[in-house]
């Protein structure tokens, strides 16, 4: 019975001299390595140059504002609901008078955190936003930490900065992952 | 002896000691690096431009990490083994011939001293003697260790590198024979002209020397006495820190000391084609003392250029052939090495007999035949009936 037609017929014919020798053989052998020897190196030298990822990539997690610099996000809760890991914790408050310019409705987040030991950067946060107020950068990865009491990310540290606001695009023009801001900057 | 020749020669000497045990260290970089190449990565380049700081940072990490010796041990030989693996292979150097002599004139006399460590005339012989001390280095180790494993590698070697000496020397018999004479330096005179090298009259020799080489060396494709898979580390299994950085230098050392003899046996060592005309043109510009000086030096980079060739050529070896089995290993030596070596001998003998120096050839061409013949008439291969 054949599975595969990638099977190989094996035999054990007996050697011919040229095979004994050894000789040709090694010298095929050597050929081969000297060619790869002048080859082009296929190594991307990680830290000082970064491979762009593509616009799918999951990465650093935001919390986005809208055009006039208010919260989307209204502490629903259906992040931390979709959350598998169960990064997500949150406390909600409601909006006092004058603080229209800071959150999109009535409901805020007055607490967000993600525990970023547990997150697995699945993405279901993302998709279970009905806001379009959380999501996963392609473009920059969560630093590395050194001290547990790091990696527990706050409002400080997710909700975006104005003057570096993120969209996502599949841009055909970057090659390598940017960690300036400025190349990811909105046009908006 | 002249004090003065003392002191030249005692700079000659250090500056050999030195030229070896940096092209030592540095071999090791080149191997990772040569390594890295063979397989499309790019290798060390972090420690210093191009990471040419590595072996420093490499004898850093040797020096600091912890000495180690067994409980069961015995001490003073478990020392004392890689201490002689550093001996021997540092003092196989000594009679390498690096270039012809340098010329100066000091108080109105002039001297005529060459670049070499010892000029003797049984220089092979000592080589000989100096290279199978060197098995002790790793059978003290081996056996110091209290170690089923160490002593296992340790006899290994010590049975590898005997049946490998012996086609090593019967090789060497045929040069032996067309020279007359037991100085390397002499070997290397007579290869002056190109078509005179060793490796044109004795290509079988050669094969057979270099595969010895590779054996003595203990590098791979010989590298049986260290097998990870039968037998965890082999003869250093035990050894830790710079004892075990020692094993690994003295490996290092023998590479770079079989690529000199083999570039100085086979490959005219500091010879070049057209160096008599070169030298003579030196001298006629520049003055008898400077140019034959600079035609020295000439000598100098030309047989240093031979030997980094053969020591890339051992680590292309390295990261191309698979390690031998230990069966076919002896049988290569005992039963494949030491006849051809006889047979070379008894030809190369016939040849000085009727003075006709190419008559090795004749048995190259009869095998070159002979493996045609064998491919041509190979019968297809056999069609196994596949089950159903």
């Amino acid at each position: 019975m054949q599975l595969t037609n990638r099977s190989k017929q094996v035999s054990n014919k007996e050697m011919t001299l040229a095979e004994k020798m050894y000789l040709p053989a090694v010298v095929g052998g050597l050929a081969i390595t000297i060619r790869h020897f002048f080859r082009k190196k296929p190594t991307i030298q990680y830290p000082e140059v970064k491979k762009y990822l593509g616009p799918v990539y999951r990465g650093h997690h935001i919390l986005k504002r809208d055009e006039q610099g208010r919260e989307r996000c209204t502490a629903c809760g259906l992040c931390a609901v979709a959350c598998p890991a169960e990064a997500i914790s949150m406390v909600a408050a409601e909006r006092k008078k004058g603080e229209e310019n800071l959150y999109r409705e009535e409901k805020y987040a007055a607490v967000y955190e993600i525990n970023m030991l547990r997150c697995i950067f699945c993405g279901l946060c993302e998709e279970a936003c009905p806001k379009q107020a959380v999501y996963l950068r392609h473009d920059r990865m969560v630093p590395v930490f050194q001290e547990r009491d790091e990696v527990i990310y706050g409002k400080e540290r997710l909700v975006e900065k104005m003057d570096d606001r993120y969209i996502r695009v599949a841009n055909s023009e970057v090659k390598a992952t940017p960690t300036e801001p400025s190349l990811t900057r909105a046009a908006t | 002896m002249d004090l003065t020749i003392l002191i030249v020669k005692g700079i000659i000497i250090l500056v050999i000691f030195g030229i070896t045990l940096l092209i030592a260290t540095y071999s090791t970089y080149a191997e990772r690096k040569v390594a890295a190449f063979l397989q499309d990565r790019i290798g060390p380049n972090r420690a210093g431009p191009w990471g040419l700081l590595q072996p420093i940072a490499d004898a850093g990490k040797m020096f600091f990490k912890e000495d180690f010796i067994p409980s069961q041990a015995s001490k003073w030989l478990f020392i004392l083994g890689p201490c002689l693996a550093m001996l021997t292979a540092l003092m196989s150097s000594s009679v390498i011939p690096f270039a012809d002599s340098i010329r100066f004139a000091w108080n109105k006399v002039n001297y005529e001293i060459p670049v070499q460590a010892i000029e003797i005339n049984i220089g092979v012989l000592y080589i000989f003697g100096v290279v199978s001390l060197g098995v002790y280095g790793i059978m003290v180790g081996g056996w110091a260790s209290n170690n089923k494993f160490s002593l296992l590698g340790a006899i290994r070697a010590a049975s590898q590198n005997i049946s490998y000496e012996i086609a090593l020397g019967l090789s060497m018999i045929a040069i032996l024979m067309m020279t007359g004479s037991l100085s390397v330096r002499a070997i290397v005179a007579e290869q002056a002209s190109f078509f005179e090298w060793n490796v044109f009259t004795q290509p079988l020799g050669f094969v057979i020397f270099l595969t010895c080489a590779f054996a003595e060396c203990n590098r791979t494709p010989f590298d049986l006495p260290e097998c990870e898979t039968e037998l965890v580390g082999g003869y250093h299994t035990e050894y830790s820190s710079m004892k075990l950085g020692f094993y690994l230098f003295a490996e290092y050392i023998n590479m770079f000391v079989s690529s000199a003899f083999i570039s100085a046996l086979y490959f005219g060592g500091f010879h070049y084609p057209f160096m008599n005309e070169v030298g003579s043109a030196l001298e006629k510009s520049l003055g008898a003392i400077a140019g034959h000086n600079l035609a020295t030096a000439i000598q100098f980079v030309v047989f240093f250029g031979k030997i980094f060739f053969f020591i890339f050529f051992f680590m292309w070896v390295r990261w191309t052939l698979p390690r031998f089995r230990y069966d076919q290993l002896m049988n290569l030596g005992w039963k494949t090495f030491i006849p051809l070596s006889i047979l070379n001998v008894v030809v190369t003998g016939a040849g000085l007999l009727y003075n006709f120096k190419y008559a090795t050839w004749l048995i190259a061409i009869v095998m070159i035949v002979l493996a045609v013949m064998s491919t041509a008439r190979a019968p297809k291969q056999a069609v196994i009936p596949q089950r159903s």
